[in-house]
C-alpha cells in the first residue's frame, strides 16, 4: 500500500462506509435529519436527466455539479474513489483476479464493447430529452440503492441479519430488483469491472467529460520497459502500457503501484509522456442509435398507461406530481419506499406502464398511508413527490383541503355486514379523517336461521375519503378486502375525478396545493 | 482425483479394481445405503407436516387480595395529574398495596394511534409519567410501557408523547416486535388461543391505563376494551363479535389496578378522533379494582346508558364484577 493507491482505498472504503450508513439510517427511526439521499444528489446522470426532463436543477441536485466540474480536469476519479457499485464492483474483481499473467492481460485489453455504455448514454438522454426519464434503470446509483433497499436488505433481515427494516419488509417483484444487482456482481468474475467498462451511463458521461482532463496517468516512455505489470492491474481497460484511454481510466491507479520503473504517475504531461487516446466513438452510430431512441419513446407512450388513461391501482404517494411530470421527474431509486413505516410503496411492475417500471405505488394490502406522514416526500431527491408539511397533507390550515390519493369503494358482495349479516365496521374506525369518511346505517335485519341481528352497514363519503388505504389494509377480509382504494379523486391529476365538487380549479401542469 | 489424460479418451481403458479395492468400495456403499434406509425410518411419517409440540402462555392472576375496607374506587377531580393519580391510589390503600420493592411492573396506556395528546385518541402522557413514576418509588424493580398500536407503533409512542413520558418518569417502553408474541390461552367464549405480547408474562404486576373515548361499533372504548392492545394476530375479526370479545379479554387479563384517565374525553369520531372539537375536558382521574364498575361509572362522560353497553352486563354476568357502582364502595375527590 501507499502512494496513490493507498489514498484511493481510503476514500472508497469512506465512500462506501458512508453510502452502508445511508442505508442503515434510511429506517424511519433513524432518520433524523440524515441526508440519506446524498450519493443520488451527487449523480450527474440523475441531474443531467432531470435537466432534461423539467429545465431545472433541483435543490440537492446541484451537488452534482461537485462531481461534475472536477471530472473535467482530473477525469473519472468518481468511479474508483466515490462511486458505491464502482468500489464493490472494484473489490469483487480484485478477489477474482487471474493469477496468470497471460489470462490478466487477455481480460484487461480494451475491447470496442465497450462502447455499449456510450450508446446506452445516448439513449437515456435522448429519452430524457423527450421528457422520458429513464436513467434510474442503469444509473449506477439508484440502481444500487434500489437493490440494497428492495431486495438485498429485506433478504438480510429475513435471514436474521436484523435491524435493517422494524418490520419484515416485503417488494413487489424485489428479487427481480436484486437479480440485476447480482447478475452485475457476478459479471466480475468474467471480466474485471464488466459493469464499469461496458454497460455504465454514468461512467459514460464521465468518460466523455474526461476527454479533456488536464490531469492523468502518464507514461515515461523512456523509463518504460514494456513488462505489462500496469496492464495486469488496469481496473479500466484502459492500455496503460500504450496510448492511454483516459476516457476510460477509473484512476484506480493500480499501474502507478504495479510500475517495477516509475514510469507511471498520475498529473500533467512531462517532457518524455506517452499520448492519450481520444474517446472511441463511432459518430454514425451514436446517430443511428440517437434515432432509433427517439422512435421508441413515443412507442412506450403509445401503450395503455396512467398517462393515457387513468389506472385504478396507480395510487401514488401524498404529494406527487401529476402522471407526466412525475414520470419525468421520479428516478426510480426506492429512497422513498425504504423510509415509508408502513411498507405500502412498493415498486411498480408494469402497472404504471413501461415508463413506471420501479416507480413507487402505494398497495394497500401491505400497508397504507400514516395520516400524519409525510416522509416520502422529504427524501425524495428530485421531488417527484413534492416535500409537503403535515398541515397541507392533511388539510389543516392554513389549506382548506388535503391531499387526497384516491378513493374507497366498498366491495358489497364481500363486506361482512352488508353480504354476510355479521358485524364488523372495522374500516370505519380506523378511518382517520374527522368526521370520519365512513359512516354507517344501522339496520335490524333477521338472518337465515330467523335471529333478528342489528348491523352497521358502512358507506364512503367521497368528499371526506382521502385514500389513505387504511380500511383497505385493516380490513378482516384479507386476500382482497372488501373495502378498496383506486385513484379516482387523486389530488395531483386534474383528470382522474369523479364529483362535479371535487374540481380544484386545476390548470394543466399546475398542482393541487390544497390552498384556498 | 483427476488425473490430465495424456493418452487419447476413446481408446483409453478403465483399470481393473483389485479384489481388496472392491471389498473397500463395496462396504463403502453399503453403509451409505444403510444410512439411507435408517434415515428413512426416522424421517418417515405419515402425516404431511410434522407437528412440534405448541407451547400455550397461561396469564397470571395479577390482582391483589381484596380489603372489604378500602373502597372499590376512587373518582379524583382536579387539574394536576400527578396529583389526581396520586390521591386516587391513595384512597385504595396507596402504591405499597399494589407494588412491592423488586416487582417488574407492566402498564398497559391506550397508545394505538399516531394522535398527539390533545387529540384524546390515546392516554394522557401525564397520567402515564405519574404512574411509571409513582411505581419507581414505590421500589419497583422495573417498570414497562406497552401496547399493540393500530398505527405505526413507533409514531404512536413517539407521537403521543407516551415514549417521553416514560423515560421521564424512569420506565421503559417495550415496543413488541415481530419476535415478541406468545401463544396464550383465553379461555373464553369466542377467544380460545390468541398470541399475546410477551411481556405480559414477564411481569409481575399489570396496571391498565385506559382513557375515556367514543366507539362506533362497541360505543365506547374504557377498560376492559383497552385489553385488545394485548394480543396481536388478526384481531379486526374480534369486531363480529365485540362484547364477547371484550369480555373474554377482561377475564383473560386480571390487572393489579385500573387508573382511567378521562381529562381529556373524546366523545365523537372515536376511537381515532383527529379533531380537537371532538374532545370535552373532564379533569378527573379513576383508580378502580374493578372494570366492569369503572366502566359503568365511565359511560356518564358519554351519554350512554348501562343498557346501551352490551359488554357491561355480559361482564357482570361472567363475575368481574359490577355495573351498578353506586352499590359499591366509591369515594370521591377533588386536589388542586
Ligand atoms: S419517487 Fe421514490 S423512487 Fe422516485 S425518485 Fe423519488 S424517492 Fe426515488
Ligand atoms: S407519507 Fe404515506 S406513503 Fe409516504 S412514507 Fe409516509 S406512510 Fe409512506
Ligand atoms: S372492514 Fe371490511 S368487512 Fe368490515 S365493514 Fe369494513 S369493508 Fe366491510
Amino acid at each position: 500500500m501507499g502512494g496513490l493507491r493507498g489514498v484511493r482505498r481510503i476514500y472508497a472504503a469512506f465512500f462506501l462506509g458512508l453510502f452502508g450508513f445511508l442505508l442503515w439510517a434510511g429506517e424511519f427511526e433513524r432518520l433524523k435529519g440524515f441526508e440519506v439521499g446524498l450519493f443520488l444528489q451527487l449523480d450527474p446522470l440523475t441531474a443531467l436527466g432531470g435537466f432534461l426532463t423539467s429545465h431545472t436543477l433541483y435543490k440537492g441536485l446541484a451537488l452534482a455539479l461537485l462531481i461534475l466540474i472536477p471530472t473535467l480536469f482530473l477525469g473519472r476519479f468518481f468511479c474508483s474513489w466515490i462511486c458505491p457499485l464502482g468500489i464493490v464492483n472494484q473489490v469483487l474483481s480484485h478477489i477474482f483476479h487471474r493469477r496468470r499473467a497471460v489470462e490478466s492481460w487477455e481480460e484487461n485489453r480494451y475491447r470496442p464493447v465497450y462502447r455499449v455504455k456510450y450508446y446506452l448514454l445516448v439513449v437515456l438522454l435522448v429519452f430524457a430529452g423527450l421528457g422520458s426519464l429513464q436513467t434510474g434503470l442503469l444509473d449506477p446509483i439508484a440502481l444500487i440503492y434500489r437493490s440494497f433497499t428492495l431486495s438485498l436488505l429485506p433478504a438480510v433481515d429475513r435471514a436474521g441479519g436484523g435491524g435493517w427494516f422494524a418490520l419484515p419488509a416485503v417488494f413487489h417483484g424485489g428479487v427481480l430488483i436484486g437479480g440485476v444487482l447480482l447478475a452485475i456482481l457476478l459479471a466480475n468474475r468474467l471480466i474485471t469491472r464488466f459493469w464499469c467498462r461496458a454497460l455504465c451511463p454514468l461512467g459514460a458521461l464521465l468518460g466523455w467529460c474526461a476527454q479533456w482532463s488536464l490531469w492523468r496517468i502518464r507514461r515515461d516512455v523512456d523509463r518504460c520497459n514494456q513488462c505489462k505489470q500496469c496492464l495486469r492491474a488496469c481496473q479500466g481497460a484502459a492500455d496503460p502500457d500504450g496510448a492511454l484511454r483516459h476516457t476510460e481510466c477509473h484512476l484506480c491507479m493500480n499501474c502507478i503501484e504495479a510500475c517495477g520503473t516509475q514510469a507511471l504517475h498520475y498529473g500533467l504531461a512531462g517532457s518524455r509522456s506517452s499520448i492519450g487516446r481520444p474517446l472511441d466513438l463511432n459518430r454514425r452510430r451514436v446517430v443511428e442509435v440517437a434515432l432509433a431512441a427517439v422512435v421508441a419513446v413515443p412507442m412506450t407512450r403509445s401503450t395503455l398507461s396512467p398517462r393515457s388513461t387513468p389506472t385504478p391501482e396507480v395510487i401514488r404517494p401524498p404529494g406527487s406530481l401529476p402522471e407526466a411530470q412525475f414520470l419525468a421527474r421520479c428516478i426510480k431509486c426506492g429512497l422513498c419506499m425504504r423510509v415509508c413505516p408502513t411498507n405500502v410503496l412498493q415498486p411498480a411492475l408494469l402497472e404504471a406502464g413501461f415508463e413506471g417500471l420501479w416507480t413507487p405505488l402505494l398497495m394497500n394490502a401491505v400497508g397504507y398511508c400514516e395520516h400524519h406522514c409525510v416522509l416520502c416526500g422529504q427524501v425524495c431527491p428530485t421531488a417527484a413527490i413534492r416535500p409537503l408539511s403535515v398541515a397541507e397533507k392533511v388539510g389543516a390550515p392554513p389549506f382548506t383541503k388535503p391531499v387526497r390519493l384516491g378513493t374507497a369503494f366498498f366491495d358489497r358482495g364481500r363486506c361482512l355486514p352488508w353480504a354476510m349479516d355479521v358485524p364488523c365496521i372495522v374500516c370505519e374506525e380506523t378511518c382517520p379523517t374527522s368526521p370520519k369518511a365512513i359512516w354507517y346505517e344501522t339496520v335490524a335485519i333477521t338472518s337465515r336461521d330467523g335471529r333478528k341481528v342489528t348491523l352497521k352497514r358502512p358507506f364512503v363519503q367521497p368528499e371526506l375519503c382521502i385514500g389513505c388505504g387504511i380500511c383497505e389494509n385493516k380490513c378482516p377480509v384479507t386476500d382482497l378486502a372488501a373495502i378498496r382504494v383506486s385513484s379516482v379523486g387523486e389530488s395531483r391529476s386534474g383528470d382522474n375525478r369523479m364529483l362535479l365538487n371535487q374540481q380544484s380549479g386545476w390548470i394543466e401542469g399546475t398542482i393541487d396545493t390544497g390552498l384556498g | 482425483m483427476a488425473r490430465r489424460s495424456t493418452t487419447n479418451p476413446v481408446l483409453e481403458t478403465e483399470p481393473l479394481l483389485s479384489r481388496r479395492a472392491f471389498l473397500g468400495r463395496a462396504a463403502g456403499l453399503t453403509g451409505v445405503a444403510a444410512g439411507l434406509a435408517v434415515g428413512g425410518y426416522v424421517v418417515y411419517s405419515d402425516q404431511p407436516i410434522r407437528q412440534g409440540a405448541v407451547q400455550v402462555a397461561r396469564f397470571k392472576d395479577f390482582r391483589v387480595a381484596p380489603d372489604p375496607l378500602r373502597p372499590v374506587m376512587a373518582v379524583v377531580r382536579g387539574t394536576r395529574v400527578e396529583a389526581m393519580v396520586q390521591e386516587s391510589v391513595g384512597k385504595l390503600g396507596g402504591v405499597a398495596r399494589f407494588i412491592q420493592r423488586g416487582d417488574r411492573v407492566l402498564l398497559k396506556p391506550n397508545v394505538g394511534w399516531d394522535r398527539q395528546p390533545e387529540q384524546a385518541a390515546n392516554t394522557g402522557p401525564e397520567l402515564v409519567e405519574a404512574m411509571v413514576r409513582i411505581c419507581r418509588e414505590a421500589g419497583a424493580a422495573s417498570v414497562w410501557v406497552t401496547d399493540v398500536s393500530l398505527n405505526d407503533p413507533r409514531r404512536c409512542f413517539a407521537r403521543s408523547g407516551i415514549e417521553a413520558a416514560t423515560v421521564a418518569g424512569g420506565g421503559q417502553v417495550r415496543l413488541p416486535g415481530r419476535d415478541d408474541f406468545v401463544a396464550t390461552e383465553m379461555g373464553g367464549k369466542v377467544l380460545k388461543v390468541w398470541p399475546v405480547a410477551r411481556f405480559f408474562h414477564e411481569v409481575d404486576k399489570v396496571i391498565n391505563l385506559p382513557i375515556v373515548k367514543h366507539h362506533s361499533l362497541s360505543g365506547c372504548t374504557l377498560a376492559m376494551k383497552n385489553w385488545y392492545g394485548v394480543i396481536g394476530g388478526q384481531r379486526n375479526r374480534l369486531h363480529q363479535s365485540i362484547h364477547d370479545s371484550i369480555v373474554d379479554l377482561a377475564a383473560a387479563v386480571r390487572p393489579t389496578l385500573t387508573v382511567m384517565d378521562a381529562t381529556r374525553v373524546l366523545k365523537r369520531n372515536g376511537p381515532t378522533g383527529g379533531n380537537p372539537a371532538d374532545v370535552a375536558r373532564e379533569e378527573t382521574i379513576i383508580a378502580s379494582l374493578d372494570e366492569v364498575a369503572l366502566d359503568s361509572f365511565c359511560l356518564s362522560f358519554l351519554d350512554l346508558a348501562p343498557e346501551a353497553v352490551p359488554f357491561l352486563a355480559l361482564a357482570e354476568a361472567r363475575g368481574l364484577g359490577k355495573v351498578a357502582w353506586r352499590d359499591l364502595n366509591v369515594v370521591r375527590s377533588q386536589v388542586g
